[in-house]
């Protein structure tokens, strides 16, 4: 099967090339046959790779120990559901990943986009074949999925204790979806500055798919957090770690993004910044890969490094001089429509909003890539953590919320002194009720308050939006109101699709403002010891050593600490934190020790449980307690943005926009329906 | 046109603003990175390097840790080959900090007259758990 997995990739390679040279050459527009060609071999490319995808899945489902990649990330004794996602545990395996996937999106590219961007298909088609070429290049001279042994091993390694988690078996799928999606915007951009039709057409061509990529990534971005929490046991859920940041960069942007687009559509200004944000998105999206790949920045994500890295970078830096190029040929053509009439328009919000968004990637970016900029100029190698991120973006991320709130109350073109007055009293009530609130409840952090404060604004925003929409619906229809709202939302999806993100954006900034509360304290306990921790809430928890267990699971011993915990001292069950060994299947160690946290999550404040250890074999148990105030939040807020994110993307609705642009409204159809 | 100007004065506004929190947070916090010989070296030539918060990344010397009985104190050496630092770390450290072979650690903290490391925090990654790890 690994044969046939090479020869595969080697068809996959050529093909690509020939398609993309045949794409760029140009010569289609006047052959259109060779247009069907081209699109027929994205298909041919697809086909190709989904064969070597199936020969690695054999391989590892079989316990072909002589394929290097099988041996080096499964074992006999492996969950069976973790073989399957061992596919992308690994280097060389999630490269075929990408490249399969994004020969998925690309056939999905040229089958579900409407007729009316037939001039640009073909030039999407190169776009896309090029990158699949380059990443199948990666695995035919870098690192193929498809190497075997020179000897067959009795048995796996087995893969990584802390991957083997229900979260990890989706995150890195998710996550790739979201930056390899990214890929077909990007190319539809290409193929608009390519032949030179850089109406508003590619841009309407791609609005399902920039909010595919938004959501994924979305989505990926907070299961990332999510393991790190559950499976990191350092307490926290994001550490601005190098491959955190990498995925948060093509968000910032792709956001802006969306945002931006609405500009162009509406007012046909923004031409360049738009092409130049949709070409920024994707490198980084490569640039992820890159750092996630190479190592060349280390990280506690990073599982695997090598000199793959370079590859990237390679690619990276002439994808961006080819883009930037054709952008900047194409730049007499970009003149905006219309110039910014009013300060105070939406147009203005939507305007700092992008520069906001960028400038906290680039300050992200910045702080990442400064370990390696400070030594390239100064020779020394200076490192940024946590404090600097948090110092930057904080005070930027919450001008951002606040123009969450803003940005919807302000008309289009300039907004009227009486718009105004209508649109922001009851906001600002919200906004200031909630700041006397939190004073007079005694809270003192600055940063905080204004979070709190924001969010009650933006919450303000929204509810008034959605409460004027009903109001006018059964005013003027007659609807109750459980009708009239799930009308307004389904006639008006993108609108109040997007107000439903913005309270899953408000959500995120109120449950990373209770992360500034949380409580951590570590103890030595002898069984039937007993430690105090106070909650932010005022109560106190007492948490006493119960003992530790042993004994055999699956693939692994487990010593498990027990604690009993008892809330103002009435009792509240006990919590169990484990220490893992993991095993082959001769019950040798493999790997060292992993850690399973001890997790009570409350709509208030999790309980947070590590076993750090046993002291010299005895029953005395190392502990660190953790207090942590509304982490639920994070992962509703998460849940809030995903429905919000696909109530924007349900195909149908908006029918006065159908009336106007039904093409448009096909394609959406056609997109999501096969994506389902 | 007045619009347009007013955008700009807005938009000036927050690209210094961005610019000036970056350059600010960088001089309040960044931290050296330094592996032991670099460390020698700075401390050799310029005294203040002592107590000052840093980060020195460097391999445990094998055998070297040890605990105390509480399990929250923790004393080894790291070493680049050719330089070789003690270091007193008071806390929990991660899963991948073991005896074995090739550790690579950072440690944070900072470096007393006393000669030793005292760690704020440690952070280790484990040479034989990744793909080959080619040197930078």
């Amino acid at each position: 099967m690994t044969l046939l997995g090479q020869f595969s990739l080697w068809i996959a390679f050529l093909l690509g090339v020939w398609c993309a040279v045949l794409s760029f050459s140009g010569r289609w527009e006047r052959r259109p046959e060779l247009a069907q060609t081209i699109t027929r071999s994205v298909y041919a490319i697809f086909a190709a790779l989904a064969v070597a995808s199936v020969s690695l899945w054999k391989g590892l489902a079989t316990h072909d120990f002589n394929i290097e990649y099988v041996a080096a990330y499964t074992s006999r004794n492996l969950p069976s559901a973790y073989i399957f996602s061992a596919f992308w545990a690994g280097q060389k395996g999630s490269l075929l990943f990408w490249a399969v996937v994004l020969s998925i999106f690309a056939s999905a590219a040229q089958l579900l986009t409407s007729r009316r961007y037939d001039h640009l298909k073909p030039y999407v088609a190169g776009v896309t074949s090029a990158v699949t070429a380059f990443f199948v290049m990666v695995m035919l001279f870098g690192s193929s999925p498809f190497e075997r042994l020179p000897y067959t091993p009795v048995d796996g390694r087995g893969l990584n204790p802390q991957l083997q988690n229900a979260g990890m078996v989706i995150h890195p799928p998710m996550l790739y979806l979201g930056y390899i999606s990214i890929t077909i915007p990007f190319a539809f951009a290409i193929a608009a500055l390519l032949s030179k039709r850089l109406d508003t057409g590619w841009i309407q061509a791609i609005r399902k798919w920039t909010l595919v990529s938004w959501l994924f990534l979305s989505i990926g971005i907070t299961l990332g957090m999510w393991w790190a929490y559950v499976e990191l046991g350092w307490g926290g859920y994001w550490a601005w770690d190098p491959v955190e940041n990498a995925s948060f960069l093509p968000w910032l942007t792709m956001t802006a993004f969306l945002h931006s687009v609405m500009i162009q559509e509406k007012r046909g200004m923004l031409k360049k910044w738009n092409l130049g944000l949709i070409i920024g998105s994707f490198l980084l999206s490569i640039f992820g890969t890159f750092i996630t790949r190479s190592g060349v920045i280390s990280s506690v994500h990073s599982f695997t490094q090598s000199s793959v890295g370079w590859f990237f970078l390679g690619f990276l830096v002439i994808a961006g001089t080819l883009a930037f190029t054709l952008l900047y040929t194409r730049w007499p053509l970009l003149h905006a429509d219309v110039q910014l009439e009013a300060m105070l328009s939406r147009e203005a919000a939507f305007l700092f909003n992008n520069l906001l968004l960028v400038g906290i990637a680039f300050s992200v970016l910045w702080g990442t890539l400064f370990p390696i900029l400070s030594e390239l100029v100064r020779g020394t190698k200076i490192t940024v953590g946590p404090p600097f991120f948090n110092r930057v973006n904080v005070p930027l991320g919450l001008l951002l919320l606040g123009l969450t709130g803003i940005g919807p109350l302000i008309a289009w073109r300039k907004a009227s002194a009486a718009n105004l007055r209508r649109q922001f009293v009851a906001p600002v009530a919200a906004g200031s009720i909630t700041l006397v609130a939190l004073l007079a409840g005694g809270m003192r952090d600055f940063y905080v308050i204004v979070a709190f404060s924001l969010a009650g604004f933006v919450a303000g925003t929204v509810i008034q939006e959605f409460a004027r929409g009903v109001r006018a619906r059964r005013r003027m229809h007659g609807e109750s109101t459980s009708l009239a709202l799930t009308r307004l939302v389904s006639r008006n999806r993108r609108r109040y699709g997007g107000y439903i993100v913005h309270v899953g954006i408000l959500i995120y900034f109120v449950a990373f403002a209770g992360m500034a509360f949380k409580e951590e304290q570590e103890a030595t306990l002898k069984p039937g010891q007993s430690i105090n921790v106070r909650s932010p809430f005022g109560y106190t928890y007492t948490f006493t050593h119960v003992g530790i267990s042993q004994f055999e699971q699956l693939n692994r011993i487990v010593s498990a600490a027990t604690v009993e915990v008892r809330i103002d001292g009435k009792p509240a069950g006990v919590m169990v934190s484990e220490k893992r060994q993991h095993v082959d299947s001769f019950k040798r160690p493999t790997f060292e020790p992993s850690t399973e946290v001890g997790i009570r999550s409350g709509l208030r404040e999790d309980v947070y449980v590590v076993f750090a250890g046993a002291v010299n074999g005895t029953e005395e148990a190392v502990y660190r307690f953790n207090i942590n105030p509304l982490v639920w939040w994070v992962w509703f807020g998460g849940f809030v943005l995903a429905f919000g994110g696909l109530v924007t993307m349900w195909p149908g609705g908006e029918p006065t926009q159908r009336a106007v642009r039904p093409a448009q409204a096909g394609y959406g159809v056609a997109l999501v329906g096969a994506s389902e | 046109m007045q619009a347009g100007r007013k955008f700009l004065l807005g938009a000036t506004l927050i690209v210094v603003s961005v610019g000036f929190l970056i350059a600010e947070g960088v001089k309040q916090t960044g931290v050296y990175f330094l592996t032991p010989t670099e460390l020698a070296a700075k401390t050799a030539s310029d005294p203040s390097f002592y107590d000052m918060g840093l980060k020195v990344g460097a391999k445990v010397v094998p055998g070297s840790i040890r605990r105390d009985a509480g399990g929250r104190r923790i004393d080894f050496t790291v070493s680049d080959g050719k330089q070789t630092y003690p270091v007193t770390y008071q806390g929990l450290v991660p899963d991948t900090f073991t005896d074995a072979n090739d550790i690579d650690v950072v440690v944070e903290g900072r470096l007393q007259h006393d000669g030793v490391l005292h760690a704020t925090d440690v952070l280790a990654k484990c040479g034989s758990r990744y793909e080959a790890v080619p040197k930078a």
